[in-house]
This record gives C-alpha cells, sequence and structure tokens, in this order.
C-alpha cells in the first residue's frame, strides 16, 4: 500500500500574470490595430473627428455586431450559421405584413424576436437531432428563409410602420449615443459574462475543442448547441428590428450579404473558425475595426466595392501576421 | 508445392525496441511455401509489431529477414510489395467511394499508351482475381455497396493483386459471420494450394487448429517455440501462451467487501451484447476480460450512456436509475475512463484545471456562474493526489504526456466523487513503473470504499487485481470467475471459446 500523505509535488495556478497573458492576446493587437485606424482616419479626414459623425458610424457596425456576439459563440462550440442575414429578412418581411394589418410596435418586437427564434430552432432541430453539418443546413436555410421573403414580397417593399417603431434604429439614449449603440454595450457584456463568466460558457469551449471529449464528460452537447443556435436566431431577430427601424421599410433583399460581414467580424476578433477559441472583448474591437474601416472609407469617398476589397485584406492581413511572424522565427531558429 | 523443404521467409533475432518498451527481444519466424502458420500470443506478446516489421512499416533495431535464404532489407511499404508480401488487416484500408476494381488495382492500375488507367483490362484484371478467390462480386460495384464479408474478399484480392507468395491474415475472421470464416477457410485452401505462405494470427484458438498447419508462440515479445500443430493440443499452447512468471508485484488488498452498489441486468444491444447482467459491491474491483471485439468497452459505454439504443436495467444502491447519457451517468455516480484517452478523454485545448473540473462545475460554481478559485482549488487538490506533473494548473493539458492526460482524467472524474468508476485498459501502453502506480492506486479507491470495474486484455494484471472476474465473448458473459478459479488458463479457455473447460461457472 502506497503512503497517502507523502509529500506530493506542488503544482502553481497559474505561471504567468493577467498582465502578461493580456499584453501577448489577440485583443492586444486588434486593439492596437483599431487605434492606428483611428489615428490614420482623423488625419485623412477632417470630418473624421466629429461626435455626430461617429455616432452615424456606430450604424456600420450595431446590427452585426449584436449577431456576430452570439455567432461567436456559435463558431467557438464548432458550428456556425449561415442563414442569419435570411432570418432578418425573413423577420422584417414578417413584421411589415403584421404592421399592414395595424400591429403596434409592441407587438411587432414581438414577432421580430419570435420569428427570429423560431428559424433558429429550425436550423438547430437539423445540427443537433439529425445530426447533418451545420454549413450545409444553414447555407439551405438561407435560400430558404429568404426565398420565403420573396414570395411574400415579390418586388414590393413594405412601409407604414408605426412612428414609434423608428425609436430602435433612430432614437438616441443620450447625447450622441444611439439606442443601437446602447443595445451593443448591453449585449457586449452579456455575452461576455455568458461565455467567461458561466458553467454554459466553459461548456461552449469544451465542445468546441472537443465534441466526443466533451460527452465522454458529462456535458450535454447537443442540448448546448441547440441553445446557442436558438440565441443566434433570436439575434437576428433583433437586428431585424434594429434594422428594419432603422430603414423604415422591408424588401426581400434587405442585409444581403450581411452573414459574411458579420464571419468576418467574429474571425477578426480571434475567434478560430474551426472552434476552439476565442473570446467576446476580440469581437468588440473587431466590430469597432470594421466600423471605422468603413467609415474612413466612406470620409474618402471609396466606393462599396473597393471597401469590401479593404476588409478582405485586413482580415487576411490580421489573421496572417502572427502566423507569419511564428514562421519567421521558426526559419530564425533553425538556419 | 506441399514439401516445405525451405522457408520463403525467415526471420531471425529480429529485435524491436520502442521508448521504454522492448516490443520484440531476438524473435525467429519462418514461413514455408503451401502452409498456414499461426502466430499466437496475447495481447502486447508483439504479434503487431511483427507484422509491421513484415510489411515495411517498421525497421528492425536489429536481426535479419531472408527471403528464399537471401538477407533482404525491408524498409517500406514497396520494398515489402517487391518481396512478395501482402498483408490483410484487421481494419483494412479501402476506399468507399471507388470501384471494387480501383480498389484492387490502386496505385498500380494497368495504363494505356498516353498513361490513363486502362479501364478495360483493369476490369478483365479484377474479375479474374475475384474469380480466383470464388468471389461474385463486379468489379463496378461501388465498394460501399458492398456487406463486410464482401469488402473483406475485395482486400484479399487487392492483396493477390501484387503477386503475393506471403499472405499476412491479421485477425481476419474478427468481423465475419460463420458462414463466411467457412468461405475464408475456403479460399486460404485455394492460397495454400498455389503455394504461398500464408501467417495467420488469431486470439481463436478453433480456427488456429482448424485452419493452420504450423503454429509459432511468442511471450512480452520473446519467441517462446514453434512446432506443427498435428503435434500440440489446446492445453500445451494455452500454457505456451500465457505461463510467464508475474513480472510485477500487486498490491496485496484485503477483502472488506460490503453490499451491493451496482445491480445490471439484461443490458442487450442489437448488435454489440446481450444479456449482460451482473452486481458490483462497494469496495470490490470487478475484471472484465475477453478478447478484442467481445463488447466490453462498447457495454461499458452503454452504461455510461453512449452506446445507443441499448436496453436493461441499472439499479444504484437497488433504486432503478435511467441513465440516457453520460450526463446522467456522472450524475448517479457513475464515471468512465475511455480507452481511447485522445479523443474521449481529456480536452486537448482547455487548461488542466478546467478539464478537471469539467464534469464538477456544479459544485465549483454558484448559480451557475464559473469561481475560478474553487476551481483552482479542486483541481489542486486532485492533481496533487494523482502527482500530476505539470509546470501550472492553467496550463493546456495537450503538452503534457499521455500518462499525465490518462491522470488529468481520472482526476476529473474522482473530483465528482463517483461510486462507480469504469476504467477501460487503464494500463494499456504505459510504461511498467507507471503500471505499477496505477495498480496501487486502483486498490487504495477501492480500500476508501470506491467501486471499480477493470476492463483489461492483460491476463496478469486481470488476476492480480480483481476479486472477480467476468469474461465476455461475442457480446455475452460466458463466465464468472473468483478466488482459485481465476487462472490463466481458465480464463483463455472462455475468451476463446475452447469448450470442455475443467470449470466453467456460469454467471
Amino acid at each position: 500500500m502506497r503512503d497517502t500523505v507523502q509529500p506530493n509535488r506542488h503544482v502553481p495556478d497559474r505561471l504567468t500574470s493577467r498582465a502578461q497573458r493580456m499584453l501577448r492576446s489577440w485583443e492586444a493587437l486588434l486593439l492596437a490595430v483599431a487605434v492606428a485606424i483611428f489615428m490614420l482616419n482623423s488625419f485623412a479626414s477632417p470630418y473624421f473627428l466629429n461626435a455626430w459623425n461617429l455616432s452615424d458610424a456606430t450604424f456600420n457596425f450595431t446590427e452585426k455586431a449584436m449577431i456576430a456576439f452570439a455567432m461567436a459563440l456559435l463558431i467557438i462550440s464548432g458550428e456556425i450559421d449561415l442563414s442569419v442575414a435570411s432570418i432578418i429578412a425573413l423577420a422584417s418581411t414578417a413584421m411589415g405584413l403584421a404592421a399592414q394589418y395595424g400591429a403596434g410596435t409592441g407587438e411587432l418586437v414581438g414577432i421580430g424576436l419570435v420569428v427570429g427564434l423560431l428559424c433558429g430552432a429550425f436550423n438547430g432541430v437539423f445540427v443537433t437531432i439529425l445530426g447533418l453539418p451545420s454549413i450545409v443546413v444553414t447555407i439551405g436555410t438561407m435560400s430558404l428563409f429568404r426565398g420565403i421573403s420573396y414570395i411574400i414580397l415579390g418586388d414590393e417593399a413594405f412601409r407604414g410602420y408605426p412612428a414609434d417603431f423608428a425609436w430602435f434604429g433612430q432614437g438616441y439614449v443620450y447625447w450622441v449615443f444611439t439606442v443601437e449603440l446602447a443595445i451593443f454595450a448591453i449585449l457586449a457584456v452579456v455575452y461576455g459574462v455568458l461565455l467567461h463568466k458561466t458553467n454554459f460558457g466553459r461548456a461552449v469551449y469544451a465542445i468546441g475543442n472537443n465534441p466526443t471529449g466533451a460527452l465522454f464528460s458529462g456535458i450535454r452537447v447537443q442540448r448546448v448547441k441547440f441553445i446557442l443556435f436558438l440565441l443566434t436566431g433570436l439575434m437576428s431577430g433583433l437586428a431585424a428590428i434594429c434594422l428594419t427601424s432603422r430603414l423604415g421599410s422591408t424588401r426581400p433583399s434587405i442585409a444581403q450579404g450581411m452573414e459574411l460581414e458579420v464571419v468576418t467580424m467574429v474571425v477578426l476578433g480571434g475567434v478560430n473558425i474551426l472552434g476552439g477559441s476565442g473570446s467576446i472583448p476580440g469581437v468588440v474591437i473587431a466590430a469597432f475595426v470594421m466600423g471605422l474601416v468603413t467609415f474612413g472609407l466612406g470620409l474618402l469617398n471609396v466606393p462599396g466595392i473597393v471597401m469590401s476589397i479593404f476588409i478582405g485584406l485586413l482580415l487576411i492581413g490580421v489573421i496572417a501576421l502572427p502566423r507569419l511572424w511564428a514562421m519567421l522565427r521558426q526559419g530564425r531558429r533553425a538556419s | 508445392m506441399t514439401k516445405p523443404a525451405l522457408p520463403v521467409v525467415s526471420m531471425d533475432a529480429i529485435t524491436k525496441t520502442f521508448p521504454g518498451v522492448k516490443a520484440l527481444d531476438a524473435v525467429r519466424l519462418d514461413l514455408y511455401p503451401g502452409q498456414v502458420t499461426a502466430l499466437v500470443g496475447e495481447n502486447g506478446a508483439g504479434k503487431s509489431t511483427t507484422v509491421k516489421i513484415l510489411t515495411g512499416i517498421y525497421r528492425p533495431d536489429g536481426g535479419t529477414i531472408r527471403i528464399d535464404g537471401t538477407p533482404v532489407t525491408i524498409d517500406s511499404a514497396n520494398a515489402a510489395a517487391d518481396a512478395g508480401i501482402t498483408a490483410i488487416h484487421q481494419e483494412t484500408v479501402l476506399f468507399d467511394e471507388l470501384s471494387v476494381a480501383e480498389n484492387i488495382f490502386i496505385g498500380h492500375a494497368p495504363r494505356t499508351r498516353t498513361g490513363l488507367i486502362d479501364k478495360t483490362q483493369m476490369h478483365r484484371a479484377a474479375e479474374k482475381l475475384l474469380r480466383e478467390i470464388d468471389a461474385p462480386i463486379d468489379p463496378r460495384t461501388r465498394l460501399r455497396d458492398l456487406g463486410i464479408a464482401n469488402k473483406h474478399l475485395v482486400a484479399i484480392a487487392r492483396a493477390l493483386s501484387v503477386d503475393a507468395r506471403v499472405v499476412i491474415m491479421d485477425e481476419p475472421t474478427a468481423a465475419l459471420s460463420h458462414k463466411e470464416i467457412t468461405e475464408l477457410y475456403e479460399l486460404i485452401e485455394t492460397l495454400k494450394s498455389q503455394g504461398k505462405a500464408i501467417l495467420f494470427i488469431s486470439h481463436k484458438f478453433d480456427e488456429i487448429f482448424r485452419i493452420a498447419d504450423r503454429y509459432t508462440v511468442f511471450r512480452d515479445g520473446a519467441f517462446v517455440g514453434e512446432g506443427r500443430i498435428a503435434d500440440i493440443d489446446e492445453d500445451a499452447l494455452v500454457k505456451m501462451m500465457v505461463g510467464r512468471t508475474v513480472d510485477h508485484i500487486f498490491p496485496d488488498r484485503g477483502s472488506t467487501i460490503a453490499e451491493d452498489v451496482l445491480q445490471v441486468a439484461g443490458y442487450s444491444h442489437p448488435t454489440e451484447f446481450a444479456d449482460i447482467g451482473f452486481t458490483l459491491r462497494r469496495g470490490e474491483i470487478l475484471g472484465f476480460y475477453g478478447l478484442v471485439g467481445a463488447g466490453r468497452s462498447e457495454f461499458m459505454q452503454a452504461l455510461f450512456g453512449i452506446t445507443k439504443p441499448s436496453k436493461g436495467v441499472c439499479k444504484i444502491s437497488g433504486k432503478i436509475r435511467v441513465i440516457r447519457s453520460p450526463a446522467d451517468a456522472v450524475a448517479n455516480g457513475i464515471v468512465y475512463v475511455p480507452e481511447d484517452r485522445g479523443r474521449q478523454g481529456a480536452i486537448i485545448g482547455l487548461p488542466i484545471f478546467q478539464n478537471i473540473t469539467l464534469p464538477s462545475l456544479g459544485r465549483t460554481s454558484r448559480a451557475g456562474f464559473l469561481r475560478l478559485a474553487e476551481e483552482f482549488a479542486l483541481a489542486r487538490t486532485y492533481a496533487e493526489r494523482l502527482d500530476l506533473r505539470a509546470a501550472a494548473l492553467d496550463q493546456d493539458v495537450g503538452n503534457l504526456s499521455g500518462g499525465n492526460q490518462q491522470k488529468i482524467v481520472i482526476a476529473k472524474w474522482l473530483a465528482t466523487q463517483p461510486q462507480v468508476i469504469i476504467l477501460d485498459e487503464p494500463t494499456k501502453g504505459i510504461d511498467i513503473g507507471s503500471k505499477a502506480a496505477v495498480h496501487a492506486f486502483m486498490a487504495e479507491l477501492a480500500e476508501q470504499g470506491l467501486s471499480i470495474i477493470m476492463v483489461s486484455s492483460e491476463i496478469p494484471e486481470v488476476i492480480g487485481m480483481s476479486d472477480r472476474a467476468i469474461i465476455m465473448r461475442d457480446g455475452r458473459i460466458v463466465a464468472e470467475l473468483e478466488g482459485d478459479a481465476l487462472r490463466p488458463e481458465t480464463l483463455v479457455r472462455h475468451a476463446a471459446g475452447i469448450t470442455a473447460s475443467p470449470q466453467l461457472e456460469e454467471a
């Protein structure tokens, strides 16, 4: 029998301090990029450093970022939802339809959120119960949800939303701070806490790193994934409310292509597209970076198509840099 | 053709060392034309290593391989093919989406003058090969449309397509039905009559005595003996196989066995296992022995809520519990340390402390919110109890050695304070020193009242550690042994299905 009270080796909790870890993090690099872009912009255009202009600029990212928070969790868990922009279209169409029959703002908000939840549940059932790959399922529902909008709307547009419905997309809570920015800030905190401070968030990381291992550790893998699809649908519904309110109308082409911008934001924020790692602060900074780049280029009268080239280059550049750096260092060591 | 004058292949004094383990220690093996040689030995005796050396996957550290008396170097799969050696593996590597003919000729398909694959020629050649082994398969069929037995025939045809003189069959019957096995025997007879030398690896004694002409026995990586099957009987062969001196001392355990903790009855699965029933007492170590494929791991994973669909009754401390998922099992005090440590064990990418606390978050957290201080405290308790070798608790488990990752998985489960811990091959692939530590720790846990189920394929471990042992074969419990009945010969007899055994205690 072995002596159980023998002096065992002491293993420290951590080797590096909190400050060291933060300095070396992806978020720190991204923050530096954000500051650099901010300074470049303020030199390049005299109109940049204006509170009201900057306030307008936040619309470039607030709606996308609402979805990006939920999407970040979904991608960390190893899944993805490419139907989010189409959920916006369907939710917006449903709200427009209801508005035609005289629905009030409260009812419209309810409809937007419920449609989003239902779409998320639809995706979730196929992925978690039938075990299909989420990328295939949501490419399918991307066409399906927007297709329904096209059938209902054709080349028409819904207008005639109640006047107070405009508050979500056009209102201000204080001075230059918009309602959307406030929602963004609240959600950033909510999702940050959910991912980094709760058991649920820990399960998301575990699943993303090793779904089989997580299952074998007693995690209810499919349940967690289903909840993440619900959340992503719900956030798409919320984004639909804000966007519809801001535009004041619904066309079936609303938010076309937004799913890729959302995924770009998540990946730029340092979330591993293969799952397992990433953080909400990263996504928040990435949202600001994308917003600043789009706004700055807009001030310089760069057309939208060129802008997407810049966003693409930014994404590839920011992701490739650390990798290139590591390769260079390894090469030096090897020689 | 039937007179074995000279061996085709002759391995002499072959040695192979892996870090910490001597897998083969100066073994010899001769294969004669037109004869089936059975290579017999326990798990870990060195059979697979031998196959890998013959097929060019491993290079021996010492010794000579002779083909027709000439020393050769087999340093690649191609060199093995050139020497006329081909193998049909336990899990054959075939391509589901390709046709039968493409599978047979992949890598060496006949070409047209322009360098493209000559399909007509390939199909004709494939047809001829399949006819030679009496396989009624259309070479144009896609492989995925075939059953497991026909896939096996394709694998054999592929092995023969390279003009083989030596055919290695590693557990060829593991996945086959009785009828298919009979057909395989006929095929082996055909190959024998063509003068091919066959190396036949099987744990099943009835097969060995049915089909083999010669035998060679390895034990713990060493050569024990060889001869003609006609000159030996089952008992003598079993003795050669297991008759070793126990090379490490198992912890001495007093039997303080108390009340039943776990009662299992009528657990069944459509294909993997049937009618499993047993009881487990507090502080007991219950061994589960059987051959690979006997359904032990599948049953354990069913008990843990993973293998579905399975049905059966599970009572914990006398109360019926329904276990539909690992989460249910953990909640009911049953935990499982898997054999597949890489995929099912530690979660690489998460730090050590998060791995350990993952199933215990309900206790370390408050209202669903993490409390890191509690997590570190819990992780530290169990990391130190298991003498974990790590730089810090926030280190990624991926940077730890296999043995330390195994400690993390065990620590993770002990932290949930379970009633029953299932250890699936707890010492597989770890060195002698660590083995002794694991065994001592298991004894200590049992002493403290934890009930342990130990799935093991190592006979000394089963005998040295178990209070009782259950033996499974073909998905069923065939015997339950304890005390003096727990002997190597008895275990092997039951597991291999050797009839007319002296003691048969039905479960």
